[in-house]
């Protein structure tokens, strides 16, 4: 177990240190002067350059410039964007939050809605039940996030008018930003009319949660179905129907728990999907998260930014993945390496 | 369609009831949620580049601050375009011109926020502060924020201005060193903002000079709370404005680039109004019965600007041979969709000056071709067209048109890249000169022909960025300062159409259109006008 840890814990910072060395390499790799695109400040004269070379270290060699971009990082000085003029950190730290929100709850609803129909399928196997849910999710899963998106917004907001189509909440509004999530947010704010804002919050958020998460549903009713479909059959399941055990009982006590378990390190690999496609979504929505802020970054040729960004979303992912695979390692230490991912 | 609505509103309920029921239990009240709505939300097209406009002639900053956070000692009717009191309640102009006497409105009260408490009504020292900070190289406030004032350079007011004088308290005195039929208008348009010198007075003591134009103070209709730069901006009503009450308790620019979203979140009712409402779009607007929308002739201009001092576009033959092999009629077609009418000289004809029978440059391609070949510009010569990335009234699609002219050029043989960047970059890189052409405009601040003529093409133009051409013809410069000291219309109307047949002689610029102003917003909002003078104002705006 423990050379399990080890051994993750190494795949994670030798991934973190590629990319932290593949973010610092784009300073470089992005045209113009890679002294401004570190930084992010416009060089005004001879005397400020020579401050920022001495912050960076550009008068000395590159593994040095490298080791001091890192100390900056941890700092938590990220640099300045070149549209905006604001610290990069907090700009990331402000857009974040907002995009893990979004996730997240598409992520809970993703799994009420997916795993009680993925048994429902994975139980009547070879029969109408299990094959209408089994194309429903063929269609859910198919169709592009963008799309379903744009469809949505073309029929609740602009067709039947019964939701908002951008942002998180009405910015009348004026919720001070403290955790990052709207919705806690307004709980910790004393501003007036909280229900309102609240109410005002769910509207924006239901469409947005609701297009990521008929993706996410659709993979994890899949994912749930194959698995019960393989524990099903398995001799200890029959062992209790044997001891006289209703269907019941033998799906609460035996068949739930081993179905589930192989799923788990499975929908690992789905979060960054998941997280992929809520960048996406945010665009559409311009919802304030952090994909809606890199997109306007690529536009503006915010190179600073856009290095940044991409250093967070990726170092976040890869952050992800590898705890909850070890976290499905911690609870299932029989699990072999080779899991199979069959959708 | 009754049915269908009674449905829609059941289904409405139910959705949000099982919203409601599964996040809460304190949801009764949301039938109200609607009638919460306390304020007006603006989309608007981009950020502005300050707080201040007196350091800016982007209509975007204009839009966002002249008539929301400051007045000015003298405003236009929207309506019939006269010069009305603002902060000055009344004023006396000397026999020989040169001494205007501003006697000023008594119990103004400026903004206060949370960065600034006022101890003292509108005075004189306000004025004067506001007037010289421009006008006075030497003032501690004229370097901050880059000293650059550009609708005041390129009318040369500065100039103009002899002094000013604070008579008492409520009473200044300016004189001027030459008469200036226009400047009552000048000291009317959304730049001549009047700024607190108490408030600036605080800053200078603390060293944080650069704070006046990021942290607004004014008398306007609402002050300043907060800006996120691409996302909003956020203002409160102004507690003791002097002029009435009855401002909306919050007005938010909620920043929205593209104009198809702008429209989509007018319709869904996430704007109350929006900013610069598409050409194509304009006829969905008009169907629907919860959107209005206004229009009226603007003053305004959109061209395509030669840079006059780079070769070859430094001969006139050249540039005459490009004008010409442009078709005019079809990129008023294409880009403006019909509401616009050609453009013959830079004036718009709704101005008194305008020149009715100025002919205009005909496209004829065979002779652009013969011009250019005469004047060694082999075939396959390259060329880059800049075109804005922003929408505005006198030009809604500048890339677009860019690719029209590039389709134009090829036929006679010229290569033409399009280059864009972000808007403030854009004008930054515009004004040092690094373009070849350009497609973007002018629209007035002020009714005065000298509005469009002086900041548009004089040579003190070029130093304040506003000459896109950059170009300086001594002549030209003649004919526009001679008729600024005649006052009688007849006699200034000679000068300007004197000045259109150089202008046609050099094409330093080729006009294309004037564009009508739309005005889109929803039907609750009321008291909405356009002001053909400038920036949009909400203070008199009432959502019901």
């Amino acid at each position: 177990m423990f050379r399990y840890i080890v051994r993750h814990f190494n795949l994670l910072v030798v991934t973190l240190f590629v990319l932290s060395l593949f973010s610092f390499s784009l300073a470089y790799l992005f045209p113009g002067d890679p002294l401004v695109n570190l930084s992010g400040e416009t060089i005004q004269s001879e005397q400020h350059r020579e401050v920022l070379i001495e912050k960076y270290r550009f008068n000395e060699s590159v593994v040095l410039q490298y080791t001091r971009y890192i100390g900056l990082l941890f700092e938590g000085d990220w640099g300045l964007s070149k549209s905006s003029g604001l610290p990069l950190y907090d700009e990331i730290m402000h857009s974040l939050p907002a995009s893990i929100e979004l996730a997240t709850y598409a992520l809970l609803l993703s799994l009420i809605i997916g795993i009680p129909l993925g048994f429902l399928a994975g139980l009547k196997h070879h029969k109408a039940t299990d094959y209408s849910l089994l194309a429903i999710s063929v269609m859910g899963y198919s169709v592009p996030v963008f799309w379903m998106a744009l469809l949505m917004i073309l029929v609740f907001s602009l067709q039947l008018g019964w939701l908002p189509l951008s942002g998180r909440i009405s910015l009348l509004f004026d919720v001070p930003h403290t955790s990052g999530f709207i919705l806690l947010d307004i709980m910790l704010s004393d501003i007036k009319n909280k229900e309102t804002a609240i109410v005002n919050a769910l509207q924006h958020m239901v469409m947005p949660v609701l297009s990521i998460t008929i993706v996410t549903s659709a993979i994890i009713l899949r994912l749930t179905r194959r698995s019960v479909i393989e524990v099903m059959p398995k001799g200890f399941i029959q062992a209790a129907y044997t001891r006289g055990l209703s269907d019941y009982q033998v799906f609460m006590r035996h068949g739930m728990r081993n179905s589930l378990l192989p799923i788990i390190p499975l929908l690992a690999m789905q979060s960054t999907t998941l997280f992929t496609n809520a960048m996406i979504v945010e665009v559409i929505y311009s919802w304030p998260g952090i994909g809606d802020w890199l997109i306007q970054a690529i536009y503006q040729r915010d190179f600073p930014a856009i290095r940044a960004g991409m250093l967070a979303v990726s170092a976040l992912v890869v952050l992800l993945t590898v705890s909850i695979d070890l976290f499905a390692k911690l609870i299932d230490p029989t699990r072999d390496k080779s899991a199979h991912v069959t959708i | 369609m009754t049915i269908n609505s009674y449905w829609h509103q059941v289904i409405k309920r139910t959705i949000t009831l099982v919203v409601c029921a599964a996040f809460l239990s304190a949801c009764q009240d949301i039938a109200k949620s609607s009638e919460l709505g306390t304020g007006v939300i603006y989309c608007s097209e981009a950020s502005p580049s300050s707080f201040n406009p007196q350091l800016d002639t982007s209509g975007t900053t204009s839009d966002a601050t002249a008539h929301q956070l400051y007045d000015r000692l003298l405003d236009f009717d929207p309506e019939t375009g006269t010069i009305v009191p603002g902060l000055a309640s009344s004023w006396l102009i000397s026999s020989d011109g040169l001494s205007y006497t501003f006697q000023l409105r008594k119990r103004v009260a400026f903004h206060q926020t949370d960065y600034f408490t006022p101890s003292r009504f509108f005075n004189a020292d306000d004025v004067m502060f506001s007037i010289n900070r421009w006008r006075v190289a030497e003032h501690p406030y004229h370097q901050v924020s880059g000293g650059n004032y550009p609708y005041f350079t390129s009318l040369g007011l500065n100039d103009i201005i002899k002094d000013v004088k604070r008579i008492n308290g409520y009473r200044v005195v300016i004189e001027l060193n030459r008469p200036d039929s226009s400047f009552l208008a000048n000291l009317a348009t959304d730049f001549a903002v009047v700024l607190s010198a108490e408030y600036a007075y605080q800053l200078q003591q603390l060293d944080i000079k650069q704070r006046l134009d990021k942290f607004p103070v004014g008398t306007g209709p609402f002050k300043f709370v907060s800006f996120r730069k691409d996302r909003f901006i956020r203002y409160k009503r102004h507690q003791d404005y002097w002029k009435h009450e009855n401002a909306p308790e919050n007005l938010i620019y909620d920043i929205t680039q593209t104009s198809s979203l702008r429209l989509a979140k007018l319709m869904t009712g996430e704007c109350d109004a929006i900013a610069f409402p598409a050409q194509s779009e304009i006829s969905m607007i008009q169907q629907r019965p919860d959107l209005r929308l206004d229009d009226k002739p603007g003053l305004n201009v959109g061209f395509w600007a030669f840079n006059t001092s780079k070769p070859p576009f430094d001969n006139p033959e050249v540039r005459k041979a490009l004008a010409m092999s442009i078709d005019k009629n079809t990129l008023l077609e294409a880009v403006y969709f019909g509401s616009a009418v050609a453009a013959k000289g830079i004036l718009p004809p709704s101005s008194w000056a305008y020149q009715d029978d100025l002919s205009d440059t005909n496209y004829n391609p065979v002779r652009a071709k013969k011009l250019l070949e005469e004047n060694d510009i082999p075939a396959g010569f390259t060329m880059n067209i800049w075109a804005m990335p922003v929408e505005r009234a006198y030009n809604p699609n500048a890339r677009k048109m860019a690719g029209l002219i590039q389709n134009y050029l090829k036929q006679v043989d010229i290569d033409a890249n399009i280059v864009s960047y972000e808007w403030g970059t854009f004008r930054q890189r515009l004004k040092q000169g690094l373009h070849d052409s350009v497609l973007i405009g002018w629209s007035a601040d002020n009714g005065d022909p000298d509005n469009f003529y002086r900041p548009l093409l004089t040579c003190s133009a070029i130093e304040s960025g506003t000459n896109r051409a950059m170009w300086c013809s001594p002549e030209y410069d003649e004919y526009i300062n001679k008729a600024l000291r005649i006052s009688d219309v007849e006699g200034r109307s000679e000068y300007y159409h004197m000045a259109n047949k150089l202008l046609k002689d050099q094409m330093p610029l080729f006009p294309l259109a004037h564009a009508n102003r739309y005005q889109a917003y929803r039907t609750e909002l009321k008291g909405v006008t356009i002001n053909p003078f400038g920036g949009i104002r909400f203070g008199d705006v009432e959502k019901r």
